[in-house]
Formats: structure tokens, C-alpha cells, sequence
């Protein structure tokens, strides 16, 4: 019986100390015409010999790929004691901090990744993570909803950030009758189109989302827009790969007050690609508005002996307390990803990190070189960008990256499904993982590819 | 020590360092100017750091851990090994579907498994923990309700001894929330649900078995109930392990259920998570389910999207939701196969029922003595609080000095003083008569020498720590002194 250690003496002796007969006299008060067992699409069992084999064949049919794709989702170099430090027993088996004498492993670290996370980020306190970058955003539109006293249910948001956060977006907030307002881009520069933003500035709203980078790689000007916001009462919301935070001005320190709350996925951050999750979500915010934040929280105090410890606090504020009061429901969030984020940062340090961010940027800046050069193919948008860019091929981009993959090799994201009015529009990423010669594989093979396609 | 008390300016690691980067084309006015905090530390130094602070914790790996409602069995490691082969981990989320058909199908066939163990017809995965899972089932009874013109539902109702998150969600989902009570049997009080049914109610959430620790014997009296209403049933799963293959939920009469992976299909809790709550549902729930989910057609697979299910209530995450937990979860699932299922309720139940019996002989007060454990149940210390001044919280506190985790304390809150046991179906007899063992001391010594349980714990890292300090004056960041 996997994992089951009982021998038959001692289950006879356990129905001897219970006084039944039998183990099914257990479920006696189970309405008989309850007792369904059958399970005509659960196969018999396999040993662990066999499981591996199954699954090591699916994920070797899986192949690998030279890829350029990013969209959210970042191939870093992730160090050997990230992995092997997350998983050990200790971090790995372990429940939610809840008794925190028994925890002070898991707190500590998760305190330590909220003092990464929040100077990254230029705020003064962060949340112990939520589940990824996209309900990480749903729940800072919610906290700015509650938090601004002008109680307009109304935010704006750019069209140029992630496509599936703001679908994600409008499932959660959609439920709040709170009304997400799509601020167009300007087609020239891929940064949020100013004029629209005054237009949808006409009725009161509670915040805006500035996304930095966007999902076009582009670096929007968030000094501007973040006192713009400001002057309207609203609150500003920074959603940022924080990886792009080694190099660039964190949401904290936009404008001449900073923005109110900065959120984004951490996944870039020791976290594997793994088909699309477990990733990291993370959420900061300026003091003022920690009693607003959703989710769990770690602080400093001390014993009852006067030693320094850690344990989960301002818990009045979640749903094992206030229950329909709370500030959201989030209960198990991604604490696993946490502590491998936090192993990663310190390994990293701040060279290491600011390394890999400039060593990605200036690899995009690169490619971007080699792919203008081939005929027809053009950079889509003239502002800064940070590791990703969006270029216009003369033909239409899906079958040049069949044509790619029958190399090995992802070429990027096909965004004409999300805006079909940028044309035959690629997005491509590079990080540090990527080589020249990579750079020169995927450029050649782009080009043949555009030769090879009919226009 | 924190992490950063262990930095010396100027130290770094420079095998984590990469080359011919430059950020100068990155206008000046758009580049950080502050130092963010991070460690300057070498690799030996931040191992040794982690190192040490994974054994500052208590874990299934190390302790017996009965935490009520949690399901804290063991994890087995080759599904960690498995989930982390690197086919799986470099999988880029949004690479062609045809590029992942051996991961689609491990998904595929985990959705057809658990839409059997619970009777549903479809399952979709991407909710990433219980209380998206709860957020994706309400808001799916609000679509359906919607889509039949029915806007007058603004009511979900909640018995009292519900998970917090359960009114959470529906808050969250636009709802107002009823809460109805429990009768002295530890069951729903029927005339208590009949009075608050009405045109206006939406649904009705339900654990079963309760967290009580008890079956909830008139689940086809509620359907039914909440039914004629025009309602709709939520299965909260969190305790799916008391009857895994054995009494599914659609049987029960629910309409839309969440199942907590990592409880009963054993995915790690991790200090707090990743977790999964998939949802299944009904025929009639099945086109809200939220996407995306993994299609089969003719051996190939394929994610689902909007243009295939138009009424779904739409994404949840930016990508599939926790993938690799899942994959964690179908290597458990096929290790136990059919029999295997049935097993972990019969266990699970049987050491719940082991443990109750032997605590009783202890001396420990049931709360609900003439019921029959599920695979949990609910120790009641407010006889003890009043002889001796000794709470759950003490007698939870020096059980970690003991080596046991402790129980689940103070949940559900209508039962005083109470402890919620699980002992789960891995754990051995030695093993819960040592916890037996370990809770008669402490018993004996709550009557002795009271003072020495309200001091506990004396034996671990910290002792009790100030949470009144820690919520007054929060410090939730580190700064450097000075």
C-alpha cells in the first residue's frame, strides 16, 4: 500500500481500541446510498520504477527549445543551491507559519524577501507574495479601490500592459462592479497615448496602472504620469518585472511623491519557466496603505525572553479573522517560490542581478540590430525598451515561426492575436542565457525563414 | 542573524555574474539612482545562512504534524523529481501547444481523474490555491445565474463553522453572506437553512465532512432545500480526504466543488503554498469553468481558450495556474491508481478514529463524543482552561516541545478552547501512541504545574513571541542601524 505504514496487527489492534469490527464500520454514518467507489477513469497503480518512466518519456517528447520568448514568463540562469536549498524537507514539507516558534526558519526568510522586495521596488513594505504577477495586479486595483477616499469604481489601465493580466483582471474586479477603463497606446511610440488619458480623466477614477516596461518592452516616462495622476486624486500603480528594477527608476521613486503601490511577478527570480506556474506575485505599497493589503504579512518582534524573532502579523486584516470583512481570500499563497526568490537574490546580490538585467538588455539591443538588418523587417515602436522588443516582419508572423520551430528554435511571441493593428508584429526577449552566436542562429534563421515565405 | 547582517560591502559572487552588459542606453532620467537592498554575500555564506534557517522549522519530514482541515500527509519525493525533469521545467508557457503534448496530456488525464473521484463532469486546474478555487466555483454560480436572466440572487449562505475563506469568496464575488448555524450534533440546523432560503439565494457552500470532524448526514435534505430555492450547492474539498473513493460530491447533490491539491493529492504545503484548488463542475456549471483547460481530440492535445468556451468566466492567472504543482499531483495520483484512492479515506479515517478513542482514554474531552471521526476530529479543553487556567494555546505551545506539531487550535471557532486533530492515513500506530503518550503528559502537567505549560515552548529557536508588539508597532522591512 503506498504510503500507508500500517500492518495488519495493527490495524486489528486500532478496530480493537475503537471497539468495531471492521474499518467499514467507520463510514456508518454515511447515507448507504452515498457509497459510490467505482472509478472507471483512474488507472491501477504504477510503482515509482514505472511513474518515472512514464513521465521521464512525456517530458523528453517535449523537446528543447532555443527560445526568444518571454511575454511575462523569463529564461534566467537560476543557480545550482536555489533548487537544492528550496527543496530540502525542511522548507519544502513545512505548513504556513501559523505557530511561528516552530517557524522561525520560514518567517525570517520571508522577511528577508520582503525587505528585498520592497527596496527593489522603492516602497516601504511588502506582503509575504501572492499567486502571480496577474492576481497580484487584480488585488492592488482592489487595495486602491478601498484605499481611495474618493470612492470612484473606476480605474484606468493601459492597453499596452500584459493582455492576460487585464483579463485576469476584469474576472476578479468584474465581480466588484468596478469598471476597468483600456487607455490606447500611441502607435508611434508604444507608451501610453496621452490625449486618451486626459479624455478618460474627464470622470473620477481611483488609479492608474503604469506598466514599466510594458508588454512591448518599452520603457514608458512614469515621472510625468505619476504626478499627473496625483493632481487627479487618483492612485498609481506600478507593475514592473522586477528583474528590470536593477536598472531602471522603481515605481516608489516615480514623480515627486513616488507611486502608491508596486506589483509584478517575481518569477525571474529563481523560478523556473515550468510550463506557466508556480511563478511569484508580489505586492508593495507605501506605509499608509499596509492595512489595505491582501494576504500575509511577516514582522519583527521579540520573545518572551527579549530575543528577536518573526512571526505573521496584522492578521485583523485577513480572512481567518474577519472572514466577510477581510481584505481579500487569499489564504495559501506561493511561499515555496518565496524562499527560493530570496535564496536567489542572495546568491545573485546586487552585482549579480543588475548583471544579468544589463547583460539581457544589451543582448535585446543586439538582436534588435541583426533583425532590422534583414529586408522588410523593422522595429515597431522608437522609445527605450528593457529586454524585449516588437518588430514588424513583411509576412505574416505565424508561419515563419513554424518554419522556426522545425529548427528547434521559438521565436518569439505572435502578438497579432492580442493587436492585429500593429501588423505582422513579433515580440522577441533575450536574457543573459542567450549567446552571440544565438543571436546570429536565430537572426540567419529569421531571415530565411521571411526568404522562404510567400508575402 | 538576518542575510543582510551578514553582508561586507564590496564582497560578491562572481560565478552568478554575467558579461558585455551596459544599461547607458537606457535614458539617464529613467535609470535607478538608489541601491537597492540586497546581500553582498559569497555563495558559501548565503548557503550556509539558508542552510541554517531550514532548521529552524518544524515539517512533515521531520514531525508528525496533526493539523486539522490540512491534510498534512506525506510528500512523497519522487513527484518533486518528476515534476522537476528539465522537459517540464523549461517549458515556456506560451510555446506551441504541439511542443507540449506530453505535458498536456499529464494534465489532461489529471483532469479526467479528479472530475472521477468527485462525479463532476469537467474539471479545469488553473486556480491556484483553495480560495481561487472558491472565488472561481462562486463566481461561476453568478455567471450561471446570470446567463439565466436571474439577477435577484445576492445571498451565498455559510454555516458557522466554515473556513474563513468561505465568506471571503463570496464577499469577494459580490455577495452578501448569511451565516446559519450548527446544531449540538455538530450538523447543519435544517429549519435554520429552510428560513434564510429564498428567490434571493444564490447558493450555499458546504464542507463535507464538516470541519467539525463529522459527516454531514442530511446532505440530501440541504440539496434539496437549497435546490427548490433555485440554489446552487459549493463543495468546499478541503476535507475530500475523509472520503476519497468512497462518496463522491455529486452524489451529494453539489453543483460546483474545489479540491485543495495540496492536501489530498499530497503536493507539498511548502511553508504556505503553491497550492491548487481546481474546480469541477456540474453539466450545467461546466461552460463557466474557468480557463485555460486541456482539450483532447483525437490523441492530441490542446489548451482551451475563450473562442472554445465563450461563457467561462473567464482567466484566473496569467498563464495555467500552478503547473508545476499539478504535475506533482498526477505522479501521486498514478502511484496510488484506483485502489489506492479508496485507501487514503480508509485510513485516514481509521487513524482519526484510533486517535479520538485513545485521547478519550487519555482524559481528553470530545466535542462531539457520540459521532464517528472523519478523518478529523474536534478535542473541546475548556473544562481544563477552567480547572487549571491552561488553554489550547498553551497545551498547542508545549507540544513543539514535545517533537509534535501542534493541532489546529481555536478552529472552528464555535467550539471553546478547542483543538481539530488530523492525523492523516501515512502516519503509523507508533506514531499517534506517541502523540497519546505526549498529550497525557502534558495533560498531567497542566494539573501539576500549570505555569510550566503557559511558559511553553522552552525548546525551540524562540519562545512565545509578542504578536500585540508585532501588529502595534509593525516592523515589516529591514533597515540598517544608523
Amino acid at each position: 500500500m503506498p504510503f500507508i505504514p500500517h500492518t495488519p496487527e495493527d490495524v486489528s489492534a486500532m478496530l480493537d481500541a475503537i471497539g468495531v469490527g471492521g474499518i467499514d464500520n467507520l463510514f456508518d454514518e454515511i447515507p448507504a446510498g452515498l457509497l459510490n467507489g467505482s472509478l472507471p477513469n483512474v488507472p491501477e497503480a504504477l510503482n515509482e520504477m514505472q511513474v518515472a518512466r512514464l513521465m521521464t518519456e512525456r517530458a523528453e517528447a517535449d523537446g528543447r527549445y532555443l527560445s526568444f520568448l518571454g511575454a511575462g514568463a523569463y529564461e534566467h540562469h537560476i543557480p545550482a543551491a536555489v533548487w537544492q536549498l528550496a527543496t530540502r524537507g525542511e522548507f519544502y514539507t513545512s505548513y504556513t507559519p501559523y505557530q511561528a516558534e516552530a517557524s522561525q526558519g520560514t518567517l525570517q526568510l520571508v522577511y528577508e524577501w520582503q525587505s528585498m522586495m520592497a527596496s527593489l521596488t522603492g516602497m516601504d513594505v511588502s506582503n509575504a507574495s501572492l499567486y502571480d504577477g496577474a492576481t497580484a495586479f487584480a488585488e492592488a486595483v482592489l487595495m486602491a479601490v478601498r484605499a481611495n477616499r474618493n470612492e470612484a469604481h473606476r480605474v484606468l489601465v493601459p492597453s499596452s500592459l500584459h493582455p492576460h493580466y487585464r483579463a485576469t483582471l476584469k474576472t476578479i474586479v468584474g465581480q466588484h462592479g468596478i469598471a476597468v477603463v483600456e487607455i490606447p497606446f500611441d502607435t508611434e511610440s508604444g507608451r501610453i497615448d496621452r490625449d486618451a488619458l486626459e479624455a478618460a480623466a474627464a470622470e473620477p477614477f481611483a488609479a492608474l496602472a503604469i506598466a514599466q516596461p510594458n508588454f512591448f518592452g518599452v520603457l514608458e516616462e512614469p515621472d510625468a504620469l505619476t504626478d499627473w495622476a496625483h493632481g487627479k486624486n487618483a492612485l498609481v500603480i506600478g507593475v514592473s518585472n522586477p528583474m528590470a528594477l536593477a536598472l531602471v527608476k522603481p515605481a516608489g521613486e516615480w514623480g515627486s511623491a513616488g507611486a502608491d503601490l508596486a506589483c509584478g511577478d517575481a518569477q525571474p527570480f529563481g523560478i523556473p519557466l515550468s510550463g506557466g506556474g508556480p511563478y511569484l506575485g508580489y505586492l508593495c505599497c507605501k506605509q499608509a496603505l499596509v492595512r489595505q493589503m491582501p494576504g500575509r504579512i511577516v514582522g519583527a518582534t521579540t520573545d518572551l525572553d527579549g530575543r528577536p524573532g518573526y512571526t505573521l502579523t496584522l492578521q485583523a486584516r485577513e480572512q481567518h479573522i474577519r472572514r466577510a470583512k477581510a481584505t481579500s481570500n487569499i489564504c495559501t499563497n506561493q511561499g515555496l517560490m518565496v524562499t527560493a526568490s530570496a535564496i536567489h537574490l542572495s546568491l545573485l546580490g546586487l552585482k549579480g542581478l543588475e548583471s544579468a538585467a544589463a547583460a539581457s538588455h544589451a543582448g535585446c539591443r543586439k538582436l534588435l540590430e541583426k533583425l532590422i538588418a534583414i529586408p522588410g523587417v523593422e522595429p515597431v515602436f522608437a522609445s527605450p525598451f528593457f529586454h524585449e522588443a516588437v518588430i514588424r516582419l513583411p509576412v505574416p508572423v505565424a508561419g515563419v515561426l513554424e518554419k522556426l520551430l522545425q529548427q528547434k528554435m521559438l521565436g518569439g511571441l505572435d502578438i497579432v492575436p492580442y493587436y492585429p493593428e500593429l501588423g505582422h508584429a513579433l515580440l522577441v526577449c533575450v536574457t543573459e542565457t542567450k549567446t552571440s552566436d544565438n543571436l546570429d542562429q536565430f537572426s540567419d534563421a529569421l531571415a530565411n525563414a521571411i526568404k522562404e515565405s510567400p508575402c | 542573524m538576518l542575510i543582510f547582517e551578514h553582508s561586507q560591502p564590496g564582497r560578491s559572487n562572481a560565478s552568478q555574474q554575467f558579461h558585455g552588459g551596459s544599461a547607458s542606453a537606457i535614458p539617464a532620467q529613467l535609470r535607478r539612482q538608489s541601491k537597492p537592498l540586497l546581500p553582498e554575500v559569497s555563495e558559501l555564506d548565503a548557503v550556509r545562512h539558508y542552510t541554517r534557517l531550514s532548521q529552524r522549522n518544524f515539517c512533515i519530514d521531520t514531525h508528525f504534524y496533526p493539523l486539522g482541515s490540512c491534510t498534512m500527509k506525506y510528500n512523497p519525493r519522487v513527484s518533486n523529481a518528476l515534476a522537476m525533469l528539465p522537459g517540464f521545467l523549461d517549458r515556456h508557457p506560451l510555446a506551441p501547444d504541439s511542443t507540449g503534448q506530453g505535458l498536456l496530456a499529464c494534465l489532461h488525464q489529471l483532469q479526467e481523474m479528479l472530475a472521477d473521484v468527485t462525479g463532476m463532469a469537467e474539471v479545469s486546474l488553473t486556480p491556484m490555491a483553495g480560495a481561487q478555487g472558491e472565488f472561481a466555483g462562486i463566481a461561476m454560480i453568478r455567471a450561471y445565474h446570470r446567463a439565466r436572466g436571474d439577477t435577484a440572487r445576492t445571498t451565498i449562505i455559510v454555516p458557522d463553522a466554515a473556513h474563513g475563506t468561505n465568506p471571503a469568496t463570496a464577499t469577494m464575488c459580490g455577495y452578501t453572506v448569511v451565516e446559519i448555524p450548527t446544531d449540538s450534533n455538530g450538523d447543519v440546523d435544517l429549519a435554520a437553512l429552510q428560513a434564510v432560503c429564498g428567490p434571493h439565494v444564490a447558493g450555499l457552500m458546504l464542507t463535507n465532512p464538516s470541519t467539525l470532524g463529522v459527516f454531514e448526514r442530511r446532505i440530501g435534505e440541504i440539496a434539496e432545500i437549497v435546490h427548490k430555492a433555485g440554489g446552487l450547492l459549493y463543495y468546499d474539498g478541503a476535507n475530500l480526504n475523509a472520503i476519497l473513493g468512497r462518496v463522491k460530491p455529486a452524489d451529494m447533490g453539489f453543483d460546483v466543488i474545489h479540491l485543495n491539491l495540496h492536501k489530498t493529492f499530497s503536493t507539498p504545503h511548502g511553508g504556505g503554498g503553491p497550492g491548487v484548488g481546481a474546480v469541477g463542475a456540474s453539466q450545467r456549471l461546466a461552460p463557466f469553468l474557468p480557463l485555460p483547460l486541456a482539450g483532447e481530440e483525437q490523441g492530441s492535445y490542446r489548451w482551451l481558450a475563450e473562442a472554445q468556451r465563450p461563457q467561462s468566466i473567464g482567466r484566473l492567472s496569467a498563464f495555467m495556474g500552478n503547473t508545476g504543482v499539478l504535475l506533482r499531483a498526477y505522479v501521486y495520483m498514478r502511484l496510488l491508481g484506483k485502489s489506492g484512492m479508496r485507501r487514503v479515506s480508509e485510513y485516514a479515517t481509521l487513524n482519526a478514529n484510533y486517535l479520538m478513542a485513545e485521547l478519550q482514554k487519555a482524559g481528553f474531552e470530545l466535542a462531539y463524543p457520540a459521532r464517528r471521526a472523519s478523518h478529523e476530529f474536534v478535542v473541546t479543553l475548556k473544562k481544563l482552561k477552567e480547572e487549571t487556567g491552561v488553554s489550547a494555546m498553551d497545551v498547542a505551545k508545549r507540544l513543539l516541545d514535545k517533537g509534535f506539531h501542534a493541532p489546529t487550535a481555536y478552529f472552528p471557532l464555535l467550539v471553546p478552547e478547542c483543538l481539530l486533530i488530523e492525523p492523516t492515513e501515512t502516519e503509523s500506530k507508533q506514531t499517534l501512541d506517541a502523540f497519546v503518550v505526549a498529550m497525557k503528559e502534558i495533560l498531567d502537567e497542566a494539573h501539576a504545574t500549570p505555569e510550566l505549560v503557559k511558559g511553553a515552548p522552552y525548546s525551540l529557536p524562540v519562545r512565545r513571541l509578542d504578536d500585540v508588539k508585532a501588529a502595534r508597532e509593525p516592523d515589516l522591512v529591514w533597515k540598517k542601524k544608523g
